[in-house]
């Protein structure tokens, strides 16, 4: 028998037509060719056409894309409040770069909204040339990019115990953590340009949010790698990352990478603001506080499997994570499988960038054993992620900014895994 | 002519990068001597800011009292600015929430490192007097930054110092005595230590 193309799209269609009545879509549709089968399916909502897309065309190109109904990652947000923030879902992420939409968020007086074509920074202070910029003029200047990191010094602070809460996702361990190509100006090519002075040793940098928030930088950090940013991924900053500006401070704090930022004021003192005096400064053991605290040390933390993933089978998973530290690049993370006991190197994936979120996985052939899987970051200054009750022998209990220490994953033998103590066993 | 001009087009746009980013890379000693003959001309964008747009937008009060305005405020006007305009968030005494509490002197011992409980305050944990004064005139009241006056700013700060116990009840703050009130924290504090490699701060 001789099958033309009529003959197979009449069998579909016949189906098609069948499964649009039973839909009580077709009423009175009469359909002879596949022409007439597509407009009829393109003229039903998604959710009502059949279930084989290769019998069927799409919607057309559109000025803005969708994720896929099926993939709706979410940050997660705090109670609206003055301490407002919401985290990343490290867990549905894949590769280095955090969708920017989902970019972790912390503001101190809520978005601002700033329009772009009456927007200024303001540099003055100890300069020669006090100057105010427009968008239009940061633009103009000769551009860098790099991709890095930002993370608050809060993110983790809920790991930062013996005891923690197994109930825990990797996003509400340590979401306040994400990574971007962030694009602008070199501070030091601002700094050049007004003329910082020699006796110059700090900066305040100031947001044009209702906080006016305000932080001391070290100039030194000024010459060396900071930059004013207006771009993110491919795009303008998003509002909730600063825009139109925001200063960009690569492996320090996120804090200290003032969003929206208005104004600075070159000096040879810091302000003593309030974020660096009564927040974000780091209460040690021994009656002290820990005071501009800027690079964040290396860290890591298994995105797979993770609370509330539960295995489905035993043998070959590959555990995945993220690691990143604001002293350079991440040169190893070791990965243990039983507790802490033992530890193997795991795979790093390219690209290992300094101050970047940086890929790791391992191979793991699960038995059904009950265990726990425990990540640990190495940078290239030998720097090693401390466990849980180093990190707190060395600073005592009650911090909470900074809290690198290792995160860990129980897994019981029915597959199901939960936060853990980051202490070897 | 500029020797770097971003008007440029063509083969010269490689060279200029390459110079560009060297200029960038430049060293901060190098680079903060206005006076070093090598230091590139700059390119000059952005307008010149006046002297009065500086003012109108620099707000910062640093520990030495650079930045205080004029004006002044006392105890007893700080308690009607504070019922007023703080108390709702902060509680009649300023230890009632919900927002946070600002008043408290324990633990007098500074051993917040040792108990995770232990709630910071302005009179246990601010080293300085000046940041209660330029965090409340940037941010405060938080439904309405930015709206008091100098005056009631000082008040504010004022009372909030009373009921701490860091001031009596008939002081008055101004540009002159706000600068000299020592905090109970203001030795507690240091540098950051942590300098990467084996060991774990």
């Amino acid at each position: 028998m001789t099958r033309g193309p009529d003959a197979d799209a009449d069998r579909t269609l016949s189906r098609k037509a069948f499964l649009g009545a039973a839909g009580g879509l077709v009423a009175g549709a009469v359909v002879h060719t596949r022409a007439d089968a597509v407009d009829l399916l393109a003229a039903q909502s998604p959710t009502q056409q059949t279930s084989d897309p290769t019998k069927v065309h799409g919607p057309p190109p559109s000025p803005l894309g969708r994720r896929a109904p099926t993939e709706q990652p979410r940050r997660l947000a705090t109670r609206p409040s003055t301490s407002a923030s919401s985290t990343t879902p490290l867990q549905d992420l894949h590769g280095i770069i955090t969708p920017a939409d989902l970019h972790f968020e912390r503001h101190h007086a809520g978005v601002p909204a700033i329009a772009p074509d009456t927007y200024t920074l303001l540099i003055h202070g100890m300069v020669d040339r006090p100057t105010v910029y427009t968008l239009a003029d940061l633009k103009r200047f000769p551009a860098v990019s790099r991709i890095a990191f930002l993370e608050c010094s809060g993110n983790g602070g809920r790991g930062y115990t013996r005891d923690p809460a197994p109930q825990t996702t990797p996003q509400q361990a340590d979401g306040l953590t994400s990574t971007s190509e962030w694009i602008g100006v070199p501070l030091s090519t601002l700094f050049q340009e007004v003329g910082v002075q020699s006796s110059a040793t700090w900066f305040v940098a100031e947001g044009g949010d209702a906080a006016l928030m305000a932080r001391s930088i070290p100039v030194e950090k000024g010459w060396d790698d900071a930059m004013i940013a207006y771009g993110q991924n491919g795009e303008a900053i998003r509002p909730e990352q600063g825009y139109p500006a925001r200063l960009f401070l690569p492996g320090w704090e996120g804090n200290a990478s003032v969003k929206w930022i208005r104004r600075i004021e070159v000096t040879d003192a810091p302000l003593m603001a309030r974020d660096e005096t009564s927040k974000y400064t780091d209460v040690m053991a021994d009656g002290r506080s820990r005071q501009f605290s800027f690079v964040m040390d290396a860290k890591s933390i298994i995105t797979f499997p993770a609370y509330p993933y539960a295995l489905p089978d035993r043998g070959w998973w590959e555990v995945r994570g993220i690691a990143w530290t604001g002293r350079g690049r991440i040169t190893a993370v070791e990965v243990s499988t039983d507790g802490g006991r033992s530890w193997e190197a795991a795979q790093l994936q390219d690209p290992v960038l300094p101050m970047c979120h940086t890929r790791f996985r391992h191979l793991w052939n699960w038995q059904g054993e009950e265990t726990v899987l425990m990540s640990r970051a190495i940078d290239e200054t030998g720097y090693v992620q401390p466990s849980t009750s180093a990190l707190i022998a060395a600073r005592g209990p009650g911090g909470f900014y900074h809290s690198n220490n290792i995160r860990a994953w129980h897994v019981a033998t029915d597959g199901v895994v939960t936060f853990a103590p980051g202490d070897p066993s | 002519m500029n020797g770097r001009g971003p008007t440029l087009a063509g083969s010269f746009a490689l060279l200029l990068l390459v110079t560009t980013s060297c200029t960038i890379e430049r060293t901060p000693e190098a680079d903060a001597s206005p006076d070093d003959p090598a230091a590139a001309e700059p390119f000059g964008f952005g307008s010149p800011a006046s002297d009065a747009f500086v003012a109108a937008l620099d707000l910062d009060v640093r520990p030495d009292g650079a930045g205080l305005p004029e004006g002044s405020g006392s105890v007893a006007e700080g308690r009607r600015v504070y019922l007023a305009k703080c108390a709702a968030c902060h509680g009649p005494t300023g230890t009632e929430g919900p927002n946070d509490r600002l008043v408290g002197r324990e633990p007098s011992d500074f051993s917040f490192g040792r108990d995770r409980r232990a709630v910071r305050t302005v009179g246990n944990y601010w080293p300085w007097a000046s940041t209660v004064f330029d965090y409340v005139r940037r941010a405060m009241p938080f439904d309405a930054p930015g709206s008091l006056d100098p005056d009631e700013v000082y008040a504010a700060v004022a009372y909030v110092l009373y009921l701490n116990e860091v001031i009596p009840d008939d002081a008055v703050l101004d540009a002159t005595s706000l600068p000299r009130i020592v905090m109970p924290a203001q030795d507690r504090f240091y540098p950051d230590d942590r300098v990467g490699g084996r060991e774990v701060r």
